[in-house]
């Protein structure tokens, strides 16, 4: 293994030269970064910074390698943030990266995550040139959109140099209600009636069985009457936390997750969540279920066999991408994509310069 | 002759009324709402059934003839409009809400279900969809996915293609895929979201899974008279800045509020140059804040005739002014462009100031009406096409404030997609790079180009659809009245 560094140019060539390559930022998600053998690394972590970020316009570009709370530290100058939440953010997860592996975390259940908010991209093709798609604006139907293309792509549809995104404005303050409804069903059940509003939760977390940490944000003189609201229609008793910031901090960078387990994210809906978990329960595995049961984060046995898990998300007709331990595979599960698929890889990387998805 | 073999074996695939042949049968299918461009297809298939679709694109395929899909064909940018010897699809009819689950806020629904259609079985619920193209009435999902449009509400909601969450799709050689799921999250490449907006050259979508939101429960809307546009985007910048998130901004100019008031009448403030429309929705608590801090910044940004309203029939009465200010301007010149640009929030008053002043030294009247929110410009290029060289002027500007846009940072279209309209002009968007890969794309996909060809992409071989000669002619000119509802 080698490891290409350098501009974008540099970059660029050692597309070109081959005979594999897989880009590597922070390296927060190893499974997808870390080069199998033979593979050559590109280290995009030198391509920091915030090329152009004007908060009356609501949106920013920044190199792929700049570390997401470079970002969110700027933004929060201006009472802005970038909704997505982004996983192992404290950890220095890149922008580049947290596309790559599409992961938003706890706190963009309410606006939305990385396909809500990534306008344009720039990133180097298998034939080792420069891409733009998309655009710096909000709004944009010109041409295919390749910004969509690149999320979830974890390193294997290109190299990305160049990203923009919106932002919105931040909350003023949050806080948080904490209630175990005992039960998996009854959990799932509140999340589904809290879902049809009238409440805009910033964040809506299931800890199974039946514990939901719910997230409000807004305005701080009307916070603690909307609140009130909530827990009114809980039925159920909960705990306030009112002082929040540490508990989302800790759930974005999924620290409850074992060192010694695979950190899978599973993107599955309510109706899934009692099957995950028998499949779970089989090998003592845990999840926790984020975005209002939106996504699984499951921390699956470090001395389990994937196939297990992946047979599971199989029956279930789920898929799920592989995010620590070894790179040995990623996707798991029934991902779909078929023949369009195999097609755009095709034609994105026609010598096959990346690892396969 | 590869089309009379494909219609004697469609034969065996649909009924003989369902497959038009006739002229007067094809005639209205030969244009969508940009009427400019128009093209009689060799057969229409009325397709009832997913099957019918891939049967008759695997003989398409089969027969190498090209296909159009086509739901309302409310495109504006020629996005349906036919191709010389081959065949459209129409997909009218597969209008089924498969499925709507309310707990899990996903509807699956056919191609050419309407799309406030999906409101309306959604909202018994307390939910809706978000995506709000002004001809929501009549316009169909496929065409929306197709073309990813926008709408209204986009600033906050985002674009169609951020509301579709799972796809079935048949790819243009007939070969059957699924794309997503029904979860906000995908795993792996989105390819539900790059087959979104892709203008049916990646194939036909069979199945639609859609996200719902839940019905906002206040929804408080603000008219605000200005002296100028200009102004009016500088209260958008000075909303934008004080950090409140509105769900719409819209600014019209005096020549579209004269036009929306001369058809639907929705009473907006007399005699403005510029009307803000701005709109908060959400928690009543959060809805009565963040209005309260909108009427402080509204105030100190100069405007006059401010009125405000909660009341559902009023707000459809704005909206209604709003969503039919394209075929309201009929009212005041017999042909009109619309045009669909992007800019840069910020750069919206110098953006308005170089529309005025090209069309100052054009000599041809336009009218805007825009997202100023998401700084989607809606230039309406007045003219009156039976004047010599009007239409060629009109098209003229029309490219001169699209070269704007993009020299300002933004964007040939925000949501009407390129088309045929527009597609000269993504190269001036995009480098020679990204379009080589843009038509790698498209030949990975379907190497014969039957799907859709000449949209967003110049056809590589076949011969240009436009019927130019006959544009400038009576009858086929820009229509002043698109079908009706046909808009942004």
């Amino acid at each position: 293994m080698s490891v290409a560094t350098g501009g974008v140019e540099a970059l660029q060539e050692a597309v070109r030269q081959g005979p594999l390559v897989l880009p590597h930022g922070a390296g927060t998600k190893p499974a997808l970064s870390t080069p199998p053998d033979g593979v050559i690394a590109l280290d995009v972590s030198g391509l920091t910074g915030i090329t152009e970020y004007d908060p009356a316009e609501l949106t920013f570009t920044a190199l792929a390698g700049t570390p997401v709370a470079q970002v969110s530290a700027a933004l929060e100058e201006h009472g802005q943030y970038l909704p997505i939440d982004a996983p192992f953010a404290a950890a220095g997860a890149t922008l580049g990266g947290v596309v790559a592996a599409g992961t938003s975390g706890p706190n963009a259940f309410r606006h939305g995550g990385v396909r809500d908010f990534l306008v344009g991209v720039r990133f180097i093709d298998g034939t080792g040139k420069l891409i733009t798609g998309g655009g710096k604006v909000v709004k944009n139907a010109a041409g295919f959109d390749l910004p969509k293309l690149m999320i979830g792509s974890a390193g294997r549809l290109g190299v990305l140099v160049q990203l923009s995104f919106k932002v919105f404005p931040r909350p003023e303050a949050t806080m948080t209600v904490s209630v175990d409804l005992g039960s998996l069903e009854a959990a799932l059940d509140v999340l589904a009636t809290l879902g049809r509003g009238p409440i805009d939760l910033d964040a809506a977390d299931l800890e199974p069985p039946g514990r939901l940490w719910l997230r409000l944000g807004g305005a701080r003189e009307i916070l603690a009457d909307r609140v009130a609201r909530l827990e009114a229609l809980l039925v159920t008793p909960g705990e306030r936390i009112e002082d929040d910031a540490e508990f989302w901090r800790d759930a974005a960078e999924l620290a409850w997750v074992p060192p010694d387990s695979r950190l899978v994210k599973v993107g599955l809906t309510a109706r899934h969540a009692a099957g995950l978990e028998s499949v779970l329960a089989r090998v003592g595995a845990q999840a926790r279920y984020s975005l209002g049961a939106n996504v699984a984060w499951v921390a699956w046995p470090g001395d389990r066999p994937l196939d297990d898990l992946d047979a599971g998300l199989r029956g279930l007709e789920i898929a799920g991408m592989v995010l620590t331990g070894p790179p040995d595979r990623i996707l798991i599960g029934s991902s779909g994509g078929g023949a369009f698929a195999t097609r755009v890889r095709a034609a994105i990387d026609p010598h096959s310069r990346f690892l396969e998805v | 002759m590869p089309v009379a073999q494909l219609l004697e074996s469609l034969r065996t695939v649909v009924e003989p009324a369902r497959l038009l042949t006739q002229k007067a049968q094809i005639t209205p299918f030969e244009s969508d709402a940009l009427t400019a461009f128009r093209v009689r297809p060799e057969a229409v298939v009325l397709a009832e059934s997913q099957e019918e679709v891939i049967e008759t694109v695997r003989l398409c395929h089969r027969e190498k003839v090209p296909f159009v899909a086509r739901g309302s064909g409310t495109s504006l940018s020629g996005g349906s409009l036919p191709v010389e010897g081959g065949i459209v699809i129409a997909l009218n009819r597969l209008n089924r809400v498969l499925h709507l689950d309310p707990d899990r806020r996903i509807a699956v629904v056919e191609p050419g279900v309407i799309n406030n259609h999906v409101t309306k079985a959604a909202a018994q619920h307390g939910l809706f969809y978000a995506p709000d193209p002004s001809s929501q009435s009549v316009c169909s999902i496929g065409g929306n996915l197709a073309f990813n449009s926008g709408g209204a509400h986009c600033l906050k909601h985002g674009m169609t293609s951020n509301h579709v969450l799972g796809l079935k799709v048949v790819l243009p050689d007939g070969e059957v895929v699924t794309l997503g799921g029904e979860s906000t999250e995908p795993v792996g490449p989105d390819w539900a979201g790059m087959f979104c907006g892709s203008e049916g050259l990646f194939g036909i979508a069979l199945e639609v899974t859609l996200r719902l939101m839940p019905e906002a429960e206040a929804t408080h809307t603000v008219l605000a008279g200005y002296e100028s546009t200009q102004t009016a985007g500088d209260a958008v910048a000075q909303i934008v800045a004080s950090g409140l998130l509105p769900v719409a901004m819209e600014i019209m100019d005096a020549l579209a509020i004269e036009a929306a008031e001369a058809s639907v009448k929705p009473n907006y403030p007399k005699g403005v140059p510029a009307l803000l429309i701005v709109e908060l929705e959400g928690e009543r608590d959060v809805v009565d804040a963040d209005a309260a801090r909108l009427r402080e910044v509204i105030e100190a940004s100069g405007a006059r005739d401010v009125s405000v309203t909660e009341r559902a029939q009023d707000r459809a009465l704005i909206w209604k002014g709003r969503k039919s200010a394209f075929s309201a301007v009929g009212w005041l010149a017999p042909d009109y462009i619309v045009q669909d640009g992007v800019v840069p929030r910020t750069r919206l008053g110098e953006a308005l100031g170089e529309i005025d002043r090209m069309s100052t030294e054009a000599g041809i009247r336009v009218a805007n009406v825009f997202h100023a929110g998401d700084g989607n410009l809606h230039p309406l290029i007045l003219f009156d096409g039976r004047e010599d060289e009007a239409l060629h002027k009109a098209e003229t500007l029309a490219g001169e404030i699209l070269r704007l846009c993009v020299r300002l940072g933004g964007s040939i279209t925000g949501e009407h997609g390129v088309g045929v309209e527009k597609r000269s002009y993504l190269p001036i968007m995009f480098a020679e790079d990204d379009m080589a890969l843009m038509l790698r794309l498209r030949a990975a996909v379907d190497p014969e180009e039957l799907a859709n060809r000449g949209k967003m992409l110049e056809p590589s071989w076949s011969p240009e659809p436009r019927v130019g000669d006959e544009a400038a002619g009576p009858g086929t000119s820009p229509s002043a009245v698109p079908p009706a509802g046909a808009a942004v």
